[in-house]
């Protein structure tokens, strides 16, 4: 378990990461998601003491990371996977971990299996390494350790389709063993595929936080009628306020059974009822990350923004 | 995904867990000094070039210089030079290669890492001096044959361990400026001007100024040290020797070692 309590970070008069508080509890993957420079990963390294946060505290299982005996049999640790010596193989880069950690020299070739790195290219330099394979090096790094957490910054970052699956495989069955995963993206989509729990931060803050599942429900319903209109009359009368998507659907921050009761009482014939899905949590995302965001975003969304306004 | 690693995830045994001892700190850290080809080829330059200077002592040097002391110097020499730079390097690459990231995360006490790699050198330093005694020597048996001419054993063991102290002396060097600039580019520039620049500029000023002249082996680092590689008479020399590595490598350290507990790693 990670506790991360009033975390704060301030390089001279600008705050990086202004008191953040969540928990990555065992047994769930917990997402970290936000734009470039919200400050996710000066948060990691607060966790495990590359960086002295200026107010608060970050423990994992109710210690200080510093305090941990052999930190590595606990904490699996990947905050950049291109952070190697470029001259040094694979292979070397693990003996080196595994000697460290005090584990038995097998781990190596079993962690290089368990990663799906082959035999030539352990003994390959890590300088002629893809982006791919530094990630699948950095992830046998921090499992290498038997650890309990795992502490894992844009894993899936240079990984193809097919990685990510991998990835999220291999933390899925981790978590489901008892392991605590934290992971960063600035990717919901990555995010929605591999976490459990979702904590959004934002230019320092946390701006969202809770299970996917919640935060998917607090995504709201989408509705669609053949007569949109009457659905629409339908819904303001039982009180539901909606917007109309671009797509001709309704959306509504009102739940699913609420939306049908009114829609059966108005007597429409619906074609569609359900949960929004990850349009809505990125919709989310976009929306509370809209004053952060360094690029402007889409036009469909402020359009969307402005209708809601409008209704 | 396979059962070995991740079956183990909740079946823990945290209680058994123990301190790294530094012994193994050492270890992985005298194995990063050879473990890539420049870490390899810069000690493998010091055997490399101990062995030239003794081929050239013996091919070019006068007969009457055909002695222990001056074969131990000749191969020692580049020890002294680049001794300096395997402490320096192997601190700077945590921060130019970023290999720090994952270090200062197996061993959380940058203060325990910092004392392993200062050890570490340490260790290469008394072994390259074992090398270099050795093929001084031999290199003084063989020369001495060919030239004909008495074999010399001129070296006493007080000598010997004061050339042992001069070389932990310039390696000290390393240490310390890896410390302050935490960057290979820096930290090797540095090291040049320190050894290079620095002594030309005070023996320049010990020439022109009299008040400089008497001042000279209380500041000049390199000054002070060749007593320890020439040999020591005097308590005068060991105190010019205490205040030069005070000034210039205690008090820089510690300034260099607040830096390191201090500074992000990146």
């Amino acid at each position: 378990m990670i506790t991360i309590d009033s975390l704060t970070k301030k390089y001279g008069g600008h705050t990086v990461v202004h008191d953040i508080n969540f928990t990555a509890r065992s047994g769930r993957v917990t997402g970290f998601l936000g734009p470039n420079g919200a400050g996710k990963s000066t948060s990691m390294r607060m966790m495990v003491g590359l960086t002295t946060p200026t107010e608060g505290t970050a423990t994992i299982s109710g210690r200080r990371f510093a305090d941990l005996p052999n930190p590595g049999r606990e904490v699996g640790v990947m905050l950049d996977a291109s952070a190697q010596h470029a001259g040094r193989t694979g292979r070397e880069i693990l003996t080196i971990a595994q000697q460290i950690m005090g584990v038995p020299a097998s781990r190596v070739p079993e962690l290089l299996e368990l990663v799906s790195l082959t035999g030539t290219e352990a003994d390959r330099r890590v300088g002629n390494y893809s982006l791919g394979m530094r990630q699948r090096l950095g992830i046998a790094a921090a499992l290498i350790g038997d650890p309990s957490v795992l502490i894992l910054d844009e894993p899936a970052n240079g990984l193809d389709p097919a990685g990510i699956r991998w990835m999220r495989d291999l933390l899925r069955d981790y978590a489901d063993h008892g392991g605590t995963v934290l992971l960063s993206s600035h990717l919901l989509a990555e995010i929605e595929i591999i976490a459990d729990d979702i904590v959004m931060i934002g230019q320092g803050r946390i701006v969202s936080q809770g299970s996917k599942a919640e935060l998917l429900a607090a995504a709201g319903t989408v509705v669609r009628a053949a007569d949109i209109e009457a659905l629409q009359r339908a819904l303001a009368a039982a009180g539901v306020t909606t917007t109309v998507s671009e797509d001709g659907s309704l959306r509504t921050d009102t739940e699913a059974a609420v939306v049908g009761r009114a829609a059966y009482e108005g007597g429409v014939v619906l074609t569609e009822l359900r949960n929004a899905d990850s349009g809505g949590l990125e919709e989310m995302f976009l929306e509370l990350t809209a004053d952060t965001q360094r690029d402007t975003h889409s036009d469909t969304h402020s359009d969307t923004r402005r209708e809601r306004t409008a209704a | 995904m396979t059962a070995t690693t991740v079956d183990q995830v909740t079946t823990r045994r945290r209680t058994e867990l123990k301190q790294i001892p530094l012994s193994r700190v050492v270890r992985v850290e005298l194995r990063k000094m050879f473990d890539t080809r420049s870490g390899f080829w810069l000690i493998a330059s010091i055997a490399i070039t101990g062995l030239i200077a003794t081929v050239a002592t013996v091919a070019f040097a006068p007969d009457k210089y055909l002695t222990y002391y001056n074969f131990a110097k000749a191969v020692g020499y580049p020890i002294t030079v680049i001794l300096p730079m395997v402490a320096l390097l192997s601190i700077t690459s945590e921060w130019s290669q970023r290999s720090g990231l994952t270090t200062f995360t197996y061993v959380p006490s940058r203060r325990r890492v910092i004392w392993a790699k200062t050890l570490s050198s340490v260790i290469v330093a008394v072994a390259s001096m074992v090398f270099a005694f050795a093929v001084g020597a031999i290199g003084n048996v063989v020369g001495s044959a060919i030239a004909g001419t008495p074999t010399v054993w001129d070296l006493s063991v007080g000598h010997a361990l004061t050339i042992v102290l001069g070389n932990l002396v310039s390696l000290s060097i390393g240490t310390m400026l890896g410390m302050v600039l935490r960057s290979s580019a820096g930290g090797l520039v540095m090291y040049f001007v320190l050894v290079l620049l620095v002594p030309n500029l005070s023996s320049l000023l010990a020439t022109s100024q009299d008040w400089y002249r008497d001042l000279q082996p209380w500041v000049d680092l390199p000054f002070a040290q060749a007593y320890l590689f020439e040999g020591m008479h005097t308590g005068a020399q060991w105190a010019h020797v205490a205040t030069t590595v005070g000034l210039w490598i205690v008090l820089p350290g510690i300034f260099g070692l607040r830096r390191v507990m201090r500074s992000e790693v990146k």
